[in-house]
């Protein structure tokens, strides 16, 4: 369960973020806005293979001492962030991958909507059901 | 005038009427113009109108007085209703029915009535108290429902297509339509009329078919919307055509209590308020009415949006993409983020195109949301593509799409992988039979060359050499020694291959070229099965070598060389591949391959028994004057099977046993033996090994090497001329051309590993040469201390 998801677009602005809002969000902007750096790294030393099938889902970040950041960038430079909790163990790579999946999935059938501009703040009912069921269920 | 007797219901109505004449708020005296359209809607002839004008006394008076309004409003009753015009029918009628008013252009004050005299006037009564109500609960309900001010937009929409098919109506069409009275060309009408008798069922339909008309009218409903609604909040006669609508719509009877009356603005605020009452009556006759399944698309709606469809997609099997989709609907003037979510529940597959149902599942949801609904969550489930049900009946609307949906998911996933774009990894196996995108395997294609193949490639090769005897084959020394730059000369050009593995033994290819050549020659000789004398392995290292084991090997050599003449050819085999038949043999019609075959693999058999024949023969290899002679000599021979077989293995021999026969040779004694042996009148061979043994013998000595060379070539042009001799025989049975090239595949295998190993040994060797001369130039220079100062 995460507890914060964005969704930057190719040119690191936010499409779409949504945290866990039970404590202080601006935290959770900065993690993310500094784990782009770690992206584009991540993405820039894979470049030699740039007509290789890059490797979509990056993995862990960088881990802070609260927190752990996964992310995920797409062929069109879209990065996905997943900031869970350090606390939570339980979660293994696979499931992280399986919500990039969905994530992923999701944000394609955004992109198919006709009615959406590519570089538009996400609107989407249905992209905002995945997001919560993949946040922390806060009480 | 008799006093006018009138029932709470026509009291209120013929009030409210009144009042909506009453543009001059005298209260007390009607508007000429606004009676006179009054009348005029109530639809009846002129005469009529004018006598009763005359009857209830305005002529007289020259205005409408509230009685001689009532009273005109009730003879417009009684005329309606197909009684005489009689002053005393006023109060003497009973029951009777409210008069009608036609709503701007249409009937809909014909429908009102109709609608009045389709439920019993017993039941308006008990109703009218509920009659009276509708208007100020109908206002407040269309004030209620205008506030959705999107609402006026679809009505008018309603309108548009109704003005067609409305032709008496000069106006613009109101949307609803008398089913009595209008012919049912309009479904608006038909609907309505549904409506009445099923419940309601079709509430939303008028508006809803209605909104489909054009997007193009929206625009200028729009703005006259605008002002309708504004009119409508501040005007109370407005309501009344507005109230029609409603009370029209609603099963009720109060709507027959409200006539809708718009004789000042009927051009176009009527049509406005009529659409945003349509709007509104629909609404409440929604909830008036049964909870049936709001979504459900009717015919005429599914049969619009059908005609919708096909104006941008004239396939209906097709698809409208998902630009030209966006454009249309952007028309209805909804939010971009309603729209967005329209899209989202009805893109069913979610590949950014609409089918049919698709289409009309968007096109209902947005003149839902028109007309004040909320667009849902999910998709109900008469949207549902395959899933909508064209009956009318009322079915539970919220389990059942519920249980829709949740079906759907399974028609979803077949559906959603091959129209799911590519970043769709989570299906990747999930192709239906759909032809499309079903996965096609790749047919193998056999692209590493077979033996068939090879014996073909042969054949074409062996047949250009037909043509071309002697010189393209002396020129093609350059793309043979590509192919057969092993010496192996290879049956087919499988055998190639092999030869790649000699050309490691670089040093010796020049040399060995001519002998590849000829064995090439050989290989590619007329049948592709020819079995082709195996490469001459690499020259094997002086006897005078200090260490190596070939020195071993000649060791060996020499040691079996001196036992006789069968061991040689014993010895042979260790080092060298057997011998193959010479293709030479093959030239003989009746040495099939067969004897190829045999003669390969019995090469050794040969070898052994023949021996004394062939050992001495082995010189021969070397000498090819002898060889020449030989072949010439031979093949008109009478013995063309051992010959043949003796020339095979004189080429096999020569080109495998030059190791061991080197050596022998080397010793001098094999050369004497086998010069003792030739057959034909061939010179001694003693300088002339094998073909390949010159090249060994390189590794000691040039010399040794250049006559031998010289020799070589003569004697590779009479190999060449024995090759060519045998190429009218190449044509032969390919079954038994199949098993003598898998014989000799597996000899020239063994002889490549023979070479690879001899080839290693050698290399060591020239390394220990190297590391000697180094030493010995070391030691040199140590020597000569002072020459460095």
């Amino acid at each position: 369960m995460a507890v914060c998801i964005a969704v930057i677009a190719k040119e690191n602005y936010p499409l779409y973020i949504r945290s866990v809002p039970t404590q202080n969000e601006l935290k959770f902007h900065y993690t993310v806005h500094t784990s782009l750096d770690v992206v584009e790294e991540k993405i820039s030393s894979v470049g030699k293979s740039m007509g290789d099938q890059r490797e979509l889902y990056l993995g862990l970040l960088y881990p802070t001492e609260d927190y752990k950041v996964y992310g995920y960038v797409t062929n069109s430079k879209v990065k996905f962030v997943i900031v869970v909790d350090s606390s939570n163990t339980s979660l293994r790579d696979n499931e992280i991958r399986s919500m990039f999946r969905k994530l992923h999935n999701s944000f394609t059938d955004v992109m198919c909507n006709p009615f959406h501009n590519p570089g538009d703040h996400i609107q989407s009912k249905a992209f905002d059901g995945i997001v919560s069921g993949m946040m922390v269920q806060t009480g | 005038m008799e006093s006018l007797t009138l029932s709470d219901v026509e009291q209120k109505y013929y009030s409210d009427l009144f009042v909506y004449c009453d543009t001059d708020n005298t209260k007390k005296v009607a508007s000429n113009g606004r009676v006179l359209d009054l009348f005029r809607a109530a639809q009846l002839p002129s005469e009529v109108v004018l006598q009763i004008t005359e009857l209830c006394g305005a002529t007289r008076l020259g205005h409408f007085g509230r009685s001689q309004f009532y009273i005109a409003l009730k003879l417009i009753a009684i005329a309606q209703s197909g009684l005489p015009l009689r002053v005393e029918s006023l109060n003497s009628v009973k029951d009777l029915p409210l008069p009608r008013f036609v709503v701007g252009k249409n009937e809909a004050e014909a429908r009102h009535a109709a609608l009045y005299q389709d439920t019993d006037s017993q039941g308006l009564y008990p109703a009218s108290g509920a009659a009276v109500i509708p208007r100020p609960p109908g206002r407040g309900h269309q004030n209620k429902k205008a506030t959705p001010a999107t609402t006026s937009l679809p009505v008018h929409e309603v309108i548009q297509p109704l003005a067609p098919s409305i032709e008496p109506q000069p106006e613009p069409t109101s949307p609803v339509v008398s089913p009595h009275q209008s012919p049912p060309t309009s479904p608006h009408s038909w609907r309505k009329h549904k409506r009445q008798h099923s419940g309601g069922n079709v509430e939303r339909q008028p508006v809803v078919a209605a909104t489909g008309a054009t997007w193009t009218h929206f625009r200028e409903p729009q703005t006259g919307t605008v002002t309708g609604d504004g009119m409508w909040v501040s005007h109370s006669p407005p309501l009344p055509g507005q109230e029609s609508w409603v009370s029209f719509t609603a099963d009720t009877p109060p709507s027959s209590t409200l006539p809708a009356m718009h004789p000042s603005s009927v051009q176009e605020s009527t049509t406005i308020r009529t659409v945003a009452s349509a709007a509104t009556t629909n609404e409440i006759q929604r909830q008036s009415s049964g909870y049936d399944d709001p979504w459900k698309i009717t015919d005429e709606q599914r049969q619009y949006y059908i005609n919708q469809f096909k104006t941008i997609q004239p396939d209906l099997t097709g698809f409208i993409p998902g630009s030209a989709a966006k454009e249309f609907f952007t028309k209805s003037k909804l939010p971009i983020l309603e729209l967005s979510h329209i899209w989202e529940l009805s893109d069913f597959d979610k590949d950014g195109a609409l089918t049919l149902d698709e289409f009309c599942a968007a096109f209902h949801l947005v003149v839902a949301r028109k007309n004040g609904y909320d667009l849902p969550e999910k998709l109900p489930e008469s949207l549902m593509p395959k899933l909508i049900d064209l009956d009318d009946s009322a079915e539970v609307p919220e389990p059942a799409a519920d249980v829709g949906y949740s079906a759907s998911p399974v028609e979803v996933t077949p559906n959603k992988s091959p129209s799911m774009p590519s970043l769709n990894q989570a299906w990747p196996e999930m192709n239906p039979s759909n032809e499309d995108t079903a996965i096609v395997h790749p047919v193998p294609i056999r692209m590493t060359p077979s033996k068939i193949h090879m014996q073909e490639m042969e054949l074409k090769r062996t047949g250009s050499d037909h043509n071309h005897p002697t010189s393209p084959l002396l020129t093609k020394p350059p793309d043979l020694p590509e192919e057969a730059k092993l010496p192996a000369s290879m049956k087919f050009v499988a055998a190639n291959t092999v030869g790649d593995g000699y050309s490691s033994s670089d040093s010796f290819t020049s040399d060995q070229e001519p002998i590849s050549r000829q064995r090439s020659q050989s290989g590619t000789s007329p049948e592709a099965l020819k079995v082709v004398a195996p490469p001459p392995p690499p020259p094997r290292p002086h006897p005078s070598h200090s260490r190596s084991s070939s020195l071993d090997m000649n060791r060996t050599f020499a040691a079996t060389a001196a036992p006789g003449q069968p061991q040689p050819s014993t010895i042979a085999y260790p080092p060298a591949v057997p011998p193959r038949p010479l293709p030479t043999q093959t030239s003989a019609p009746h040495t099939g391959h067969r004897v190829e075959a045999e003669a390969v693999p019995g090469g050794g058999a040969v070898l052994t028994t023949t021996s004394p024949q062939q050992i001495p023969q082995q010189p021969n290899f070397a000498d090819f004057s002898q060889f020449q002679a030989f072949a010439a000599s031979e093949q008109p021979s009478s013995l063309p099977e051992v010959d043949k077989h003796s020339e095979a293995g004189q080429v096999d021999k020569a080109s495998e046993g030059a190791g061991p026969l080197r050596t022998v040779k080397s010793d001098g004694q094999a050369d004497e033996r086998v010069s003792a042996t030739v057959n034909s009148a061939k010179g001694s061979s003693g300088p002339l090994g094998p073909p390949p043994k010159p090249v060994r013998r390189r590794l000691k000595s040039e010399d040794e090497l250049r006559p031998e060379d010289e020799q070589h070539g003569p004697q590779k042009s009479n190999v060449i001329a024995a090759v060519l001799a045998t190429q009218p025989s190449i044509p032969r049975s390919v079954g038994k051309d199949k098993k003598a090239i898998q014989a000799s595949i597996r000899r020239n295998k063994e002889t490549n590993t023979v070479l690879a190993r001899l080839n290693s040994e050698l290399q060591q060797q020239l390394k220990d040469l190297l590391e000697e001369r180094i030493s010995l130039e070391v030691q040199l220079e140590q020597l000569r201390p002072f020459s460095h100062l």
